[in-house]
């Protein structure tokens, strides 16, 4: 056999390799230009989408700077590490904002952020993202309806453990009408959280920062 | 397909004749998914084009050096880098619309328009032709984009315009609100499927008019 299949090779790979170097330097280049901006992107959506939920409370300033992740397992909502946000006044604990996924919605995690102040009060809940049907389970989202801002200064307490539920099931909170799971879910989901809040809130401020 | 033809004619061959969305009906699970509102739909339609104007550039720039047998894993290579380098511009300058459209940005490497353009256009013809086709190619399928955004945008929701400062910055602003209740099926998935189709059945309509008054001419003429 003549040695062609090796000439034919040969050429081929390296106009390909030296494609491939130029289209890294191409990636390399562009990501060395955004990085910065989009860094600076992230970091103001955080505190932007943070700011609503901490109303009210005085703080230093940039609670993302001070960020822990907690690990599976935990007792928090869904099976997801969690992300928690603590707020400092004057370097003295304040407030958390948790990041947790809600399980056993209509569809798939609904993503709330959940604040808790110090006394272990709810300073504010928002959904950061879901996949419930449109018109009906998508009213959790503070831009369709009021409902989310209810549970601002709730606790444990207020109401007591067994009111945590929507008044169809016998509890304090306002349904949706026509979304009985998503509601349902929300609701646990912030009890479970308050209840991990109540019972880890000084490992939570004594832990290190990490990225 | 002549290169020498002119630079109009390219346009309205990109556009009406044979557009990637309306009539070769390519590149149609961004088309479907983002085409919400008019801002999303402008906004992929955007990253596309851009998308694929450097993608026929670059494919025809290095058009001697393509052989057969490699030629895909060089188009996946120029398209995949530039996808990325799009996304990227986008998160930097244009943050709010980047989160809107998600994982529609790194998914435009999977239009077919794209390949398809670099396999039957770029490969072949010179650097300014390859240029004109991404652009017209391009701009059919942005504006396409757009029209099924704005469509569903204004029956499912009342508004046009809505969101306009995901491309300014600024506040968010509601757009032009002309009725507080949409048509919810409009922006679920069945109302992309009818808008497409709604869309595609009005430019056949047309064509099939214009012809048949062509016909009429012609006979006309020769009585």
């Amino acid at each position: 056999m003549t040695p062609e299949p090796v000439s034919s090779i040969l050429p081929g790979s390296l106009i390909l390799a030296g494609l491939a170097a130029i289209c890294t330097a191409l990636v390399a280049v562009t990501h060395t230009i955004t990085a910065p901006r989009i860094a600076a992107n992230e970091q103001a959506y955080l505190e932007q989408s943070l700011a609503p939920i901490l109303e009210g409370i005085e703080h230093d300033g940039r609670p993302s700077e001070s960020t822990i992740v907690i690990s599976t397992p935990h007792d928090l909502p869904g099976n997801d590490p969690v992300t928690i946000y603590r707020v400092y006044a004057n370097d003295s604990p304040v407030a958390a904002v948790l990041i947790v996924n809600a399980r056993g919605g209509y569809s798939g995690p609904i993503r709330l952020l959940i604040g808790i102040d110090r006394d272990g009060i709810v300073t504010g809940v928002r959904t950061l993202g879901h996949r419930e049907t449109p018109g009906l389970g998508d009213l959790i989202d503070s831009d369709k309806s009021d409902w989310i801002h209810q549970f601002t200064g709730s606790s444990l307490k207020n109401p007591p453990l067994p009111a945590w539920s929507t008044r169809r099931d016998g509890g304090e909170f306002d349904q949706l009408t026509g979304a009985t799971i998503t509601p349902r879910a929300v609701i646990r989901s912030i009890r479970d959280t308050l209840r991990y809040f109540d019972t880890h809130r000084d490992q939570i401020f004594a832990a290190a920062n990490n990225e | 397909m002549s290169s020498t033809t002119l630079g109009l004619g390219r346009f309205r061959h990109g556009i009406w004749t044979d557009n990637p969305g309306l009539v070769q009906l390519l590149g149609l699970c961004p088309l479907l998914a983002v085409t919400t509102t008019l801002v999303n739909g402008m906004g992929l339609g955007v990253a596309t084009l851009l998308v694929l104007t450097c993608s026929n550039v670059l494919v025809s720039a290095t058009r001697k050096l393509i052989r057969p047998e490699i030629r895909i894993p060089m188009y996946v290579l120029i398209i995949s880098s530039l996808v990325t380098c799009v996304e990227m511009i986008f998160l930097a300058w244009f943050p709010a619309l980047g989160r809107s459209l998600g994982i529609f940005i790194p998914l435009i490497v999977t239009n077919c328009t794209i390949v398809a353009r670099a396999e039957v256009f770029a490969s072949r013809h010179p650097v300014p032709d390859s240029l004109l086709d991404g652009l017209t190619m391009g701009s059919g399928f942005a504006l396409l984009l757009t029209a099924i955004g704005a469509f569903r945008e204004l029956i499912g929701q009342g508004t046009i315009l809505s969101r306009l400062d995901m491309l300014f910055g600024g506040d968010p602003m509601p757009g032009l609100v002309l009725t507080d209740n949409g048509f919810l099926l409009a922006i679920l998935p069945p109302g992309a499927f009818l808008s497409l189709g709604i869309f595609v059945a009005i430019k056949n309509a047309i064509d099939h008019r214009r012809e048949q008054t062509n016909r009429t001419l012609r006979t006309n003429a020769l009585r």
